[in-house]
């Protein structure tokens, strides 16, 4: 009977009972909310449970794979990591608005249909606006406003693309297609806006790093993922996907690099990592879409844990620019020890998480004989090292001395990172305790010594060139304009503009109109007028001598003669 | 500001550890290609099995990287209230 019910619903009842229970009840909730859910997840049988008549579709709430219940498991792992890492510090709304956006993405994990994958797919952008929104400062507000706008968009765009297909197929179903007609490119671009994907990709920087030092925590897992799942789900083998895939690569690390903002350079590098999945869904093969799943697998853990080290130094300090801290590594051990093992594990070192995913989309690269991409992705893995794996701890624990002398990690945050630390190290060393979740059967190898020696040649010396060119990374206190610049500048500009001239041109015409009517009133007034106040009565409200009135009488009537026999 | 004794940093931002740090990093850099005449390399297009090919190409990348980010700096980068004015009364 239970296995009929979608595990999203049990995340939803604790967002839910979060709010109005209170003290260690709600702690209890916080914590077992995500357990009971992934406990669930894994009841998941394959295929579609049921279905349920709506309208005239058959919906489909329910449908089991291994690569959904994958995606799943991460979805839940993260929230009940995320909720230890938060629970005592987030105000309750938010953690209520994190677990109703974490059941929106384990609900489109096992969404069996389109309809029901929008309607979990709104879901995530309502609640994950409201962990924007509770930042708390007006930026927050302000990035939160642009941010809904973008993901509302995003769902009408996908909308349509549904709809479309819809109408043209009479299927819902999800199943694999290619991006080959209008509703197709639609559902494509629908989903490519919330993988942050160009042109559209500063969502994420703009977003993620004005809410709170915990929200950031969450966003960073589910937005993008789900969309990397729906990819996976829709368009495996899209050749667009590839070079789509390579410009964030690339633009990730060129704009981390660009950053100063602690947090922003994080975000930035999720547009790095997610390129690399969306590369090896282009690229579509088994190895590949392996790769692209293990490695949303392990992002999801390291990625957090990154931002779990940066919210502790956001949380302790108040700063959130790397020109205003530095040194913290003196007090704050464990936040740097974790946050440099993120840092390892995202730059793909051996021995992490990162190494033994991200080497299955360079290998599925090389055995299409994609030069270029293979090429490409190793720069990137180089540029990785340098943007996050060394910048970000560099910067925040080491660099200088900031004098900053701050607590370290309060315990729930510490032992939240300390979980995912262990499973960055525990998925490098036995990566086979990943594999045989994988959606096809693995045969790659990870830990060859050629290929270790290889990456280790590519990262050192990558770290070298990091330290020999420190001087030209010099942080400033500056912002790096994007995309959105179109809209939040030019657009603007040219609507103030148009508005300007708009209203310009109305009150011309408005005050001609005025001017005129007091004309009117005027000669009104003068020959009409009764008016008290007025100097004198009107021309035909005074009181006229007769002799005058006579007069008049005697010229209309001679009037009236003339024009009667002419 | 009493007369404190002044207390030794953390030994690991002492300028003895730093120059100890450089200078183990360089020797495992020299082993790492060093180690390339016994550890084979596959490569999948011939240049990538090069003697060396992953310390230069690693390098490489990142001086590119770098230097296009840093010229793009010069065009992208602008006062962190950039945005302040335009938006106020948003």
């Amino acid at each position: 009977m239970f296995e009929l019910i979608p595990p999203a619903i049990f995340m939803i009842i604790g967002a839910l009972l979060i709010g109005p229970a209170r003290g260690h009840l709600r702690t209890a909730i916080v914590l077992a909310a995500p357990l009971i859910t992934l406990w669930f997840i894994w009841q998941v049988p394959n295929g579609v449970a049921y279905d349920i008549a709506f309208l005239d579709y058959r919906i489909e709430p329910l449908e089991g794979s291994e690569v959904r219940r994958l995606f799943a498991t991460i979805f839940a792992l993260m929230a009940f990591v995320g909720g230890l890492y938060a629970f005592r510090q987030a105000k309750w709304y938010e953690l209520s608005s994190a677990y109703a956006y974490a059941a929106g993405a384990i609900g489109v994990s096992f969404a069996g249909d389109l309809i029901t994958l929008f309607l979990y797919w709104e879901l995530m952008a309502l609640f994950s606006t409201v962990v924007v929104w509770c930042g708390g400062t007006p930026e927050a507000r302000r990035a939160g406003v642009r941010y809904a706008i973008m993901h509302l968009l995003g769902g009408v765009i996908l909308k349509v693309g549904i709809e479309g297909v819809i109408v043209h197929t009479g299927s819902i179903d999800i199943r694999p297609m290619l991006a080959n007609n209008f509703d197709t490119w639609m559902i494509l671009t629908g989903i490519l806006i919330n993988a942050a994907a160009p042109p559209v990709s500063a969502w994420l920087a703009d977003s993620y790093p004005n809410s709170s030092a915990t929200g950031s925590v969450f966003l960073s897992a589910f937005t993008t993922k789900t969309a990397v799942l729906a990819l996976i789900l829709l368009f495996p083998g899209e050749p667009a996907l590839i070079g789509i895939g390579l410009f964030m690569v690339m633009y990730g690390i060129i704009y981390a690099l660009l950053e100063n903002d602690i947090r922003r350079i994080l975000a930035y590098s999720i547009v790095n990592q997610v390129g690399f999945m969306v590369v090896a869904i282009g690229i579509g093969t088994h190895l590949a879409i392996n790769g692209a799943a293990a490695h949303a697998f392990a992002h999801i853990i390291y990625k957090a844990l990154l931002f779990m080290s940066a919210g502790v130094v956001v949380y302790r300090t108040g700063f959130n620019r790397c020109t205003d801290v530095g040194g913290l590594f003196r007090t704050m051990p464990l936040t740097a020890v974790c946050g440099i093992i993120g840092a390892l594990a995202i730059s793909g070192f051996p021995l992490t998480s990162g190494f033994t995913t991200k080497t299955m989309i360079s290998q599925a690269a090389a055995d299409e004989s994609l030069v270029v991409v293979y090429m490409l992705l190793a720069a990137a893995s180089a540029g990785v090292f340098l943007h996050a794996g060394i910048k970000f701890p560099w910067f925040v624990f080491f660099q200088r001395d900031s004098g900053l002398r701050p607590k370290d990690a309060p315990w729930n945050m510490g032992a939240a990172m300390v979980i995912f630390s262990v499973l960055c190290i525990l998925l490098g060393v036995a990566p086979e305790l990943l594999y045989r979740f994988l959606p096809y059967p693995v045969e790659y190898q990870a830990y060859t010594a050629g290929k270790v020696l290889f990456y280790l040649q590519l990262l050192m010396f990558s770290g070298l060139a990091f330290f020999l060119l420190l001087p030209l990374m010099k942080r400033t206190e500056t912002i790096s304009l994007d995309m959105d610049w179109l809209w939040r500048v030019l657009l603007y500009k040219l609507a103030v503009r148009v508005y300007r001239l708009a209203s310009a041109a109305g009150s011309a015409v408005s005050s001609a109109v005025w001017a005129a009517l007091f004309q009117l009133r005027n000669i009104a007034h003068r020959y009409l007028g009764t008016s008290k106040h007025a100097t004198r009565p009107g021309v035909f409200t005074r009181a006229w001598p007769i002799g005058v009135t006579a007069l008049w009488i005697a010229v209309l009537l001679t009037a009236y003669v003339l024009v009667y026999y002419f | 500001m009493m007369n404190e004794p002044q207390k030794p940093d953390h030994w690991l931002a002492l300028p003895a550890t730093i120059k100890l740090l450089w200078r183990v990093f360089v020797a495992v850099l020299v082993v790492l290609v060093l180690a390339q005449a016994f550890i084979y390399i596959k490569g999948y297009f011939g240049v990538d099995g090069w003697f060396g090919f992953g310390a230069v190409f690693g390098f490489l990348s990142c001086l590119v990287m770098v230097l296009v980010a840093k010229a793009l700096g010069f065009v992208l980068k602008r006062r962190e209230d950039y945005y302040d004015d335009g938006e106020r009364d948003v």
